[in-house]
C-alpha cells in the first residue's frame, strides 16, 4: 500500500462546530500543536443553523436571574436525568463564555444601557438568551472561526475521520480518515483527541440536521471502547417546516414563540392550554389573557404554555394532529402574523421571514406558518467526566452534542450553544492537562490503519451491490416510523431486527466512479456510524420502559421514578465495529449534593 | 408532473462537458432537491457540495442558468421553461462536477488582522444597538463566496487573485473598521495590500448576495471613503500634519494583533 | 511511527475552472439594462455638448427671469447680450460660459459612485453584466491614473453644493420678474424642480453619507452625526433614481428655457 499522508499533533479535534472550535482555541492557548479536522468547509458546521440564542444567566434583562435559576431550569427541563455537575458548570460558566465571544468580536443585540440583550425561550424562567436576531449560531461559529484562524490553528477541511486509533495500553493514539476532495487517506498521530462531531439526525427522515449529522463521533467512540449514555433521549423540535415536502424538517426557531407566536389547531384554538403537565402547572398561565400579559412583564402573568419545554410542545402537536385537528399538510399553525406587527416580525425574525418567503412562498407577517415536530438533537452521547470532558478512554475527550449527560432527557432551547462553549473550553483544558500529566508518545498500529483503509475501499471493488442511497433512505424511513417521537416496544424491537438486516446490506454496498469527491462513496463510509447510532438509540429506547423528556413510550406513558435514577449505558468490546453486539447496562446517575437539591425544594 | 431537463457540468481538472439528465419534476422543489434525486437514482457519483439545505450555511453555491445562486434557495418553479443549466462557480478551480476549490477565500481570511479591542472590561463592553447594527449586517454573511465568484476582478483576471481580498473580505474589513471597540486602523492595509482600488463598484457582489447584504453601498464604498480620508484627501493629510496624528501603515496594521 | 510529517498541500489559486469556456451562460435579457444606460447617457452627452457649444443664445428669458441651469451663474460677454447682468469678472470670456460651469457638475457626476457603476458596465463593459465576461483582457481597476482620480469625488461634491446654492438662487429669483412683485410661471416650477432634484442627488451621494457620519466608529459617541447619517442614508439608497431624475430634469430645464426664450413656446404665467 502506498504511503499515507501523515501528521503528528498534540491534539486533534474532530469537528469544527462551536465545541470543536472552542476546544481548539483553548488547546492552542495552552501552547499545544492543534489540528482541527472537519467533514465540511470551515464555518459550515451545524452550529450555523442555531437560531434563537445562547443561554447564559447574565441578568441583563431580569436582575433576578442567576446561575442557580438557570441550573434548576436545565435540570427540570431534562426531567432530572442530567449529570448535575455538568448542568452546574454550564450554568455557572456560560455568562463568562458569552462575554468572551464579545471580546473576540461577536456583535450581540443590545439592551438600552448597552449590555447584551437577552430573549425569552421555552423552559427558561427569565429572558436569558443572548442573541443576534435569529442567526445566533452563525454569529457564534463565525466569531470562533475568526478567532481560531487568527491563532493560526491548522484546519483540515473536508476531511472525514473513519476510525479512532489506540495504542497497546489503551491510550488514544490518533485517527485515520480521508480527504473528500481527493479521496486520499490521511493519518494523524495525537496525544489526545477531542470529539466534537455533533449529532445523529440524518438517520431520520424529517430532521433539521444537515448531511453531516451521521453520528460519526458517537459511533467511533463506541467502536473504540468508550461508553454512550441515554441514546434513546432524542429531541424532536416542535416546530419544523412541513410544507413543501422538500423542505420538511427545516427548523422554525423557538424565537417565534418567545416573541409572541402561538400555536393553533385547525379550529383556531390555542390548544397548548390543554396540555400543561402537573410539573409545570404552577408556573404556566391558565388563560390567554394571563399569558399575553406575560410577554411585556413577566411579573404580571405566568408563562404562556407555548413556551413549555420542547418535548412537551412536540408531543402536544403530535396529539393534535393525531386527533384530526391538524393543518392541511399534517402540522399545526404557528401564528405570529395576527399578534405582532409586520415590522416587528421582520426585525426580530429576519431569517424566518426569508425562509418562508423563499422556500414556501408564505409571508409570515400575514399568514400563519404550518409547523410540526422535526428531529433536532440528541441528548444522549459519549459518557464524559463533567469537569474535564474526559471519556473512559485515556486521552479521548468529547464536547458538545456528541457528549451525553448535560441535558438529561430533554434539552432546553439555547442551552446547546452555551454547552458548546462551556464544554468545548473544558475539553481543551482537559486535553491539555492530560498531555501535561502523561508521558511518552502513543503509537498506533499500521496494520489497523491498513485494515480501515481496505474496508473503506471495499465498495469500489464490488461489481454489483446495494446502492448506498437506498440503504440511507430505508434507514431514515425505519427510524422515523419505528423510533420516532412516540414509540412502542414492539416497533422498537422490529427496528432492531431491521437494523441487523441493513447492516448486512451495508456490508454489500457498491460504489462506481473515482474517489475524488464521490458522494456515493462518502455516504457509504457514513453508513456504519448511522447504523450504529440507530441501533444504540433503539436499544436505549427498548430498555427505558417509561416516558421521560425526549423519549416517549406509548406503552409506558408515565415516568418511572426508578428509571429516572439511571443512565442507560451502552458499550461494546473494542474493535468489533458496526457488527459488534452492544451491551445495555443501566447505571445510577451521579447523585446531586444536598445544597443543590435544596434549590428544588425552594422552588416548590 | 412533467419532466425537467437538468444540464449539468460533469468534469474535473482534466476537462468536462455539459450533460443532460431528465427527471420527473416534483412540487415545491429547489434545484438542490433535484440534484439529490439525481444522485440517488441516476448519477450516484455526481459531486455537489451542500450542508444545511436551508440557506444558512452557504455551501451549495453554483451557477444556475449562468447566474450565481444557492442551489438550496432556488425554486424550480421560478426558473424559466426549458433545461436548467447548473455549472460550478467559475472563479475557483474545479475539483469535480459542481464542486470547486474555494481555498482562495480561506487564504484571504488568514490575512485579516483580527478584531483587537485592547483591554476588555470584566463585565463586557457597553455598546448601543446603533453602534453594532452596521457590523451586524456584514456578519449576516454565510460565506457562500458567490460575491467572490461573480466579481470580475478575479473572475476574469486570474492574475489579480494574490492582491485582491474580494467583496466577502471587504465587508469583514468594513465591519472591523466600524466596530466601536476595535483599536486597529486597516485603511492603508486595505488600499495597499487588499486591492480595494481594484473594485470598480459595479455591484455584482450586491446583486448575488443571498443574505441581501448591501455590500457595495454599505461596506465597499464606505471603505473607499475611509481610504480617501487616510490617503487621498489633501485636507485630511494637512490635518494629520498639523495635529500630529498618524495613520497606521499597512504593515503596522497587519502586525496589530490582539 | 517512523513516517515523517507530510507537508501540507499548497493552496492552488489557479487550476482549470469548471463550466464551458463561453462569455456567459445567462439566458435572461442581461444586455437590456446596459443598452438603456448607453442610450440615456449618450442622449444627454449629445444634447449637453450641443447646448454648451452651440447654444449660447436663448438661454435666458428676460421677462420671467429664467436662466438655463447650463448657463448659471452667467459668465462672460454673452450674458449682457442675453439680458442677464452676469459677472463682470468674466467679461473677457468670449466662448460659451457653459464650458466653465459644466466642468464641476460633470466632474461630480463622472466621479459619482453610481455613474461609475453605470458607465463601467455599459460603456466600458467591465463587466457589462454580472457573470458576463469582462470585455478587456487586463484590468487594474481604479488603482492607476486616470481612474485613481475617482478618489477626489468628495471635492466635486463640495463644488456641486456651490452650484446647488446658485441654482437655488436662480429658482428663487425666477419668482421675481423685472416688472416687479412676486410671480410664478411653469418655468419657475421647472427651475424649482431642477434645484430640488439636484439637492436630493447631492445629499444622497455616498461621499456625503460618509462625511455626514459614516466615517465615525461609534455612533453613540457622535449623536448629531448619527442623526445626519440616518437622514441621508435612506436618500443614499435612492441615489441612482436621483441621479437619473436630476440628469433628465436639468436637460429638460435647459430645453424649456431655450424654447421659451426663443419664443417657440410661451412660458405660461400662473400668477
Amino acid at each position: 500500500m502506498a504511503t499515507t499522508e501523515h501528521h503528528s499533533y498534540d491534539v486533534i479535534i474532530i469537528g469544527a462546530g462551536g465545541a470543536g472550535l472552542r476546544a481548539a482555541i483553548e488547546a492552542k492557548e495552552r501552547g499545544l500543536k492543534v489540528a482541527l479536522v472537519c467533514k465540511s468547509l470551515l464555518g459550515k458546521a451545524h452550529t450555523v443553523m442555531a437560531e434563537g440564542g445562547v443561554a447564559a444567566a447574565m441578568g441583563n434583562v431580569y436582575e433576578e436571574d442567576n446561575w442557580k435559576v438557570h441550573f434548576r431550569d436545565t435540570m427540570r427541563g431534562g426531567k432530572m436525568l442530567n449529570n448535575w455537575r455538568m448542568a452546574q458548570l454550564h450554568a455557572q460558566e456560560s455568562p463568562d463564555r458569552v462575554l468572551e465571544l464579545e471580546a473576540w468580536g461577536a456583535l450581540f443585540d443590545r439592551t438600552k444601557d448597552g449590555k447584551i440583550l437577552q430573549r425569552d425561550f421555552g423552559g427558561h424562567r427569565y429572558a436569558r438568551l443572548a442573541h443576534v436576531g435569529d442567526r445566533t449560531g452563525l454569529e457564534l461559529i463565525r466569531t470562533l472561526q475568526q478567532k481560531a484562524v487568527s491563532m493560526d490553528i491548522d484546519v483540515f477541511m473536508e476531511c472525514k475521520i473513519l476510525r479512532l486509533l489506540r495504542d497497546d495500553n489503551g491510550r488514544i493514539a490518533g485517527a485515520v480518515g480521508y480527504w473528500r476532495p481527493t479521496g486520499e487517506f490521511i493519518t494523524f498521530a495525537a496525544k489526545a483527541v477531542i470529539l466534537a462531531s455533533g449529532g445523529v439526525g440524518k438517520s431520520w427522515k424529517y430532521t433539521s440536521n444537515s448531511w453531516e449529522g451521521t453520528g460519526d463521533g458517537h459511533a467511533m467512540a463506541l467502536w473504540a471502547g468508550a461508553e454512550l449514555i441515554d441514546m434513546e433521549c432524542v429531541q424532536f423540535h416542535p416546530t419544523g417546516m412541513v410544507w413543501p415536502l422538500s423542505v420538511r424538517g427545516i427548523l422554525v426557531t423557538e424565537g417565534v414563540r418567545g416573541d409572541g407566536g402561538v400555536l393553533r389547531n385547525s379550529e383556531g384554538k390555542r390548544f397548548m392550554f390543554d396540555y400543561v403537565a402537573d410539573m409545570f402547572r404552577a408556573e404556566t398561565a391558565e388563560s390567554e389573557e394571563e399569558a399575553d400579559k406575560w410577554y411585556d412583564d413577566h411579573t404580571a402573568g405566568r408563562r404562556p404554555p407555548e413556551l413549555l419545554p420542547r418535548d412537551e410542545v412536540a408531543r402536544s402537536i403530535n396529539a393534535e394532529v393525531k386527533a384530526g385537528r391538524g393543518s392541511p399538510h399534517g402540522g399545526v399553525f404557528l401564528d405570529i402574523a395576527t399578534r405582532r406587527s409586520a415590522e416587528f416580525i421582520r426585525r426580530r425574525l429576519p431569517s424566518m421571514y426569508h425562509q418562508f418567503m423563499e422556500l414556501a412562498g408564505v409571508d409570515i407577517t400575514t399568514t400563519p406558518m404550518e409547523v410540526g415536530p422535526t428531529l433536532h438533537y440528541i441528548m444522549g452521547g459519549v459518557r464524559v467526566d463533567a469537569d474535564t470532558a474526559a471519556t473512559g478512554i485515556p486521552g479521548l475527550f468529547a464536547a458538545g452534542e456528541v457528549a451525553g449527560g448535560m441535558h438529561g432527557s430533554n434539552r432546553l432551547g439555547g442551552n446547546s450553544l452555551s454547552d458548546l462553549i462551556v464544554f468545548g473550553r473544558r475539553a481543551g483544558m482537559g486535553a491539555a492537562d492530560f498531555i501535561e500529566g502523561a508521558s511518552g508518545e502513543p503509537t498506533f498500529s499500521q496494520a489497523e490503519v491498513d485494515a480501515v483503509i481496505a474496508e473503506a475501499l471495499e465498495p469500489f471493488s464490488r461489481e454489483s451491490g446495494e446502492n448506498p442511497y437506498d440503504i440511507q433512505h430505508d434507514l431514515q424511513e425505519l427510524m422515523q416510523a419505528n423510533v420516532g417521537i412516540i414509540r412502542t416496544g414492539a416497533e422498537i424491537d422490529e427496528a432492531l431486527e431491521q437494523l441487523e438486516v441493513m447492516k448486512d446490506r451495508a456490508a454489500n454496498v457498491a460504489v462506481k466512479g473515482g474517489r475524488i469527491y464521490n458522494p456515493a462513496w462518502n455516504l457509504a463510509t457514513d453508513l456504519g456510524a448511522m447504523l450504529t447510532v440507530s441501533t444504540c438509540v433503539a436499544l436505549g429506547a427498548t430498555h427505558r420502559k417509561e416516558s421521560r423528556g425526549g423519549h416517549t413510550r406509548d406503552d409506558f406513558p408515565k415516568a418511572d421514578p426508578e428509571l429516572g435514577k439511571v443512565n442507560m449505558v451502552l458499550s461494546q468490546p473494542q474493535g468489533t465495529g458496526v457488527r459488534g453486539a452492544v451491551k445495555v447496562d443501566p447505571q445510577p446517575i451521579p447523585e446531586m449534593p444536598e445544597e443543590l437539591k435544596a434549590l428544588f425544594e425552594e422552588a416548590k | 408532473m412533467a419532466d425537467v431537463t437538468m444540464r449539468l457540468w460533469r468534469g474535473d481538472q482534466d476537462g468536462g462537458e455539459l450533460v443532460d439528465y431528465t427527471i420527473e419534476a416534483q412540487e415545491g422543489e429547489v434545484v438542490l432537491d433535484v440534484i439529490h434525486r439525481l444522485q440517488a437514482t441516476q448519477i450516484p457519483d455526481l459531486a455537489c457540495r451542500w450542508n444545511c439545505k436551508a440557506g444558512k450555511c452557504g455551501s451549495c453555491s453554483a451557477e444556475i442558468n449562468g447566474m450565481p445562486r444557492l442551489m438550496c434557495m432556488t425554486r424550480m418553479d421560478q426558473l424559466p421553461e426549458g433545461p436548467v443549466t447548473v455549472t460550478p462557480m467559475r472563479t475557483f478551480p474545479i475539483i469535480r462536477d459542481l464542486v470547486t476549490d474555494v481555498s482562495f477565500n480561506f487564504e484571504q481570511a488568514k490575512r485579516v488582522p483580527a478584531f483587537n479591542p485592547g483591554t476588555v472590561p470584566a463585565d463586557g463592553f457597553r455598546m448601543q444597538q446603533a453602534d453594532v447594527e452596521r457590523g451586524q449586517e456584514f456578519r449576516k454573511c454565510i460565506e457562500c463566496f458567490m460575491c467572490q465568484n461573480v466579481c470580475h476582478v478575479i473572475r476574469d483576471h486570474e492574475e489579480n487573485k494574490p492582491k485582491y481580498a474580494g467583496p466577502r473580505f471587504f465587508i469583514r474589513y468594513a465591519e472591523l473598521e466600524m466596530h466601536p471597540m476595535d483599536t486597529n486602523d486597516r485603511r492603508e492595509l486595505v488600499r495597499e495590500k487588499m486591492g480595494l482600488g481594484l473594485c470598480n463598484i459595479t455591484k455584482c457582489c450586491t446583486e448575488v448576495c443571498p443574505e441581501h447584504i448591501k455590500i457595495t453601498d454599505n461596506a465597499i464604498i464606505p471603505l473607499k471613503e475611509r481610504v480617501v480620508d487616510a490617503h487621498y484627501d489633501p485636507v485630511a493629510w494637512l490635518g494629520r500634519k498639523i495635529s500630529g496624528r498618524k495613520k497606521r501603515t499597512a504593515d503596522e496594521a497587519a502586525a496589530h494583533r490582539p | 511511527m517512523a513516517v515523517d510529517d507530510a507537508t501540507r498541500t499548497e493552496v492552488s489559486l489557479g487550476g482549470r475552472r469548471g463550466g464551458p469556456d463561453v462569455a456567459t451562460l445567462r439566458t435572461d435579457k442581461w444586455w437590456k439594462l446596459p443598452a438603456v444606460t448607453v442610450a440615456g447617457l449618450s442622449a444627454f452627452v449629445v444634447y449637453a455638448t450641443w447646448a454648451a457649444f452651440f447654444g449660447d443664445q436663448n438661454f435666458f428669458l428676460v421677462e420671467h427671469n429664467l436662466i438655463s441651469p447650463f448657463y448659471s451663474p452667467c459668465l462672460g460677454h454673452v450674458c449682457k447680450a442675453a439680458g442677464n447682468t452676469g459677472s463682470p469678472l468674466f467679461d473677457w470670456w468670449r466662448i460659451s460660459p457653459a464650458l466653465i460651469i459644466l466642468v464641476f457638475p460633470l466632474g461630480f457626476r463622472m466621479t459619482c459612485y453610481y455613474y461609475r457603476k453605470a458607465y463601467y458596465r455599459s460603456f466600458w463593459r467591465s463587466p457589462v453584466a454580472c457573470a458576463v465576461q469582462d470585455a478587456h483582457s487586463s484590468y487594474s481597476g481604479e488603482t492607476k491614473a486616470p481612474l485613481i482620480l475617482q478618489n477626489i469625488h468628495r471635492y466635486f461634491f463640495y463644488a456641486g453644493l456651490v452650484f446647488n446654492v446658485l441654482l437655488t438662487i436662480d429658482a428663487v429669483e425666477a419668482f421675481m420678474w423685472p416688472v416687479g412683485g412676486v410671480h410664478m410661471s411653469i418655468g419657475t416650477l421647472v427651475l424649482c424642480a431642477n434645484a430640488s432634484l439636484l439637492w436630493l442627488y447631492s445629499l444622497s451621494c455616498h461621499a456625503c453619507r460618509h462625511l455626514c457620519g459614516g466615517q465615525v466608529r461609534s455612533f453613540s459617541k457622535h449623536p448629531i452625526r448619527h442623526k445626519l447619517w440616518k437622514f441621508v442614508t435612506p436618500l443614499n439608497a435612492r441615489h441612482m433614481q436621483f441621479a437619473w431624475a436630476s440628469l433628465i430634469v436639468v436637460a429638460l430645464s435647459d430645453v424649456y428655457v431655450r424654447l421659451a426664450a426663443s419664443g417657440a413656446i410661451t412660458d405660461i404665467k400662473i400668477f
